[in-house]
């Protein structure tokens, strides 16, 4: 059968066999987890923050390679980030690194990660405004 | 184990001639998901067609000459039903949008008036979310509670499990005729037995057994069987929940309105008999007219050579694909089973098989498949799923097996 190997490149099978930054942060300033109940898909994200500056990030999770791939690349692009840059990624960022094209059936695996992103970090800029 | 398949239509079946009445097959896809929804031949969509074209009124009301057409051609599909799980009156045949619907019908109307406090409830872990939920919630309404009968190694119900259950005296066993990730044809007939020997009420699921081994629901003298349409060559949002008469009767409405009335008077309402009691508002009346088209065309093909076609799929699929390394199957082995096989691929996760496979214009089912707590027990967050029936070829299976070999060397 002739299958565009093309969807699944390289590099998204290097980050779903070899995923950056995985694991777990001790004692995270803030940790979220989102499951995709269709299809099992589990992101979650630890986060070190200083002064605003996404210092360190980690992700765990299982699923498929797009769910995972996804994160890996996320975790490598927040790295260094403020919360307000972080902020600003959008669902078209993450489809455009990935850089396929995504079915609709599939953009929940893709767009996983940003929900961790979302969630979880808009959650803490809110905190920490509460805080002051 | 026995199944309700006639012997004298078990002839050899005609792939490529039943393949012409699917004309959704010609684009050439390998439509392995017909355990998530079947296709339609063309007599069925004609059927649906014909109703509009020719006789489009509302049943039961109009006194003139479409009404009376359409409500003779929507009776008559219940008289069809009727045959097709013997049941031993017509007004046993209730019409629902569903198995779905069906079982919530006696969850609803046959639970809120009989199970009470401390009440319990014997299902599976192998059932589909639709025969779990509506237990868990009638449970949880009444202070009833709700036990699981596990499944063995080989994806087979615990039989111990289920006796011992039994001496608790349940108010009522659901469960699947034949399982729709598992694949096994469960025991129904000695299931209903025992349960009944126990005092319980018994549902049969009948979502994945009716389109294969189709029932005899006296013989199996259980007292609900539910259904869908769609999964055995019908239209969508339609089904059949059959209950015993004097169950039914006893019953109070599902849902209230038009159509199930007899007399309604603003201080009371009297209900209407079987089986419009239970069929209130206007009904999906072509689909139930395309459902009645699928019966004729299943019983004319004959569920013996389905399911013996089926069989031969199944062993088929369970050569070629356990010769793939790192691929397990889950549940029985192919003569204890209908025709579908779930199972996972190390290293792939299900949904980038099926993705993978859709390149290759072959269609299956991937993700917890309406299972969690069968998942659970399997200790996988998903399967993939292919399934067969009465158009598939060996062919497809071929293809199934290359896609995933192909997937195995993309993620070497």
């Amino acid at each position: 059968m002739a299958v565009d190997d093309q969807f699944y490149r390289e590099f998204i099978l290097d980050h779903y066999k070899s995923p950056r930054n995985f694991g777990r942060l001790e004692g995270p300033d803030v940790s979220h987890e989102e499951y995709n109940p269709l299809c099992g898909d589990l992101v979650g994200m630890d986060f070190r923050i200083d002064d605003g500056v996404i210092a360190d990030v980690r992700f765990h999770g299982r699923g498929c390679a797009i769910s995972q791939a996804s994160a890996s690349l996320m975790t490598e692009r927040l790295k260094g980030l403020s919360l307000e840059e972080a902020r600003q990624i959008s669902k078209d960022d993450v489809l455009e690194e990935l850089g396929i094209q995504i079915s609709p059936a599939r953009l929940k695996c893709a767009l996983l990660s940003l929900k961790v992103l979302k969630v979880g970090a808009y959650g803490l800029a809110d905190d920490e405004e509460e805080d002051r | 184990m026995s199944t309700s398949i006639s012997s004298s239509t078990a002839g050899a079946l005609d792939v490529e001639a039943v393949r012409r009445d699917f004309e959704f097959l010609a684009s050439g896809v390998a439509y392995l998901d017909s355990a998530n929804t079947s296709q339609r031949p063309r007599q069925v969509i004609e059927a649906m067609e014909a109703y509009y074209r020719e006789c489009n009124a509302n049943i039961h009301r109009g006194a003139y000459r479409a009404s009376e057409l359409a409500t003779e051609r929507y009776e008559g599909a219940r008289d069809k039903l009727r045959r097709f799980v013997n049941a031993a009156s017509r007004r046993e045949i209730i019409y629902t949008r569903g198995t779905t619907e069906g079982i919530n019908l006696v969850a609803y109307s046959w639970g809120r008036q009989n199970v009470r406090e401390g009440d319990l409830i014997v299902t599976t872990v192998a059932e589909h979310h639709s025969n779990i939920v509506p237990w868990q919630i009638l449970a949880q309404e009444r202070g009833a509670r709700v036990e699981y009968v596990d499944i063995d190694d080989r994806g087979e119900l615990r039989r111990d499990q289920f006796d011992a259950l039994m001496e608790r005296r349940p108010k009522l066993v659901a469960f699947a005729q034949v399982s729709s990730n598992l694949g096994t044809i469960n025991p129904y007939h000695e299931l209903t037995a025992a349960a009944h020997a126990a005092g319980a009420i018994v549902l049969i699921d009948g979502a994945q057994g009716a389109p294969h081994l189709g029932i005899d629901v006296q013989e199996t003298g259980c007292d609900f069987y539910a259904f869908s349409s769609h999964k055995m060559c019908g239209p969508t949002g339609v089904g059949v929940l059959y209950g015993r008469r004097e169950l039914l009767e006893a019953m109070p409405p599902f849902q209230s309105g038009g159509d199930m009335i007899r007399t309604v008077r603003l201080s009371g309402t009297e209900y209407a008999p079987l089986p419009e009691k239970f069929e209130a508002g206007t009904q999906a009346i072509a689909e139930v007219i395309g459902m009645g088209a699928a019966v004729d065309y299943l019983q004319e093909i004959g569920l013996g050579a389905i399911h013996a076609h089926e069989q031969e799929l199944t062993e088929y699929a369970f050569e070629a694909l356990t010769e793939i390394q790192g691929l397990r199957i889950f549940g029985p082995g192919p003569s204890r089973r209908a025709g579908l096989v779930a199972f996972d691929l190390a290293g792939v996760h299900p949904h980038d098989l099926a993705t993978i496979l859709d390149r290759g214009d072959v269609a299956i089912r991937a993700g917890h498949n309406c299972a969690m707590p069968l998942m659970e027990r399997l200790g996988v967050p998903a399967v993939a799923r292919a399934s067969f029936y009465l158009y598939t070829r060996r062919e497809e299976i071929d293809r199934l097996v290359a896609g995933l070999q192909e997937a195995k060397r993309i993620f070497a």
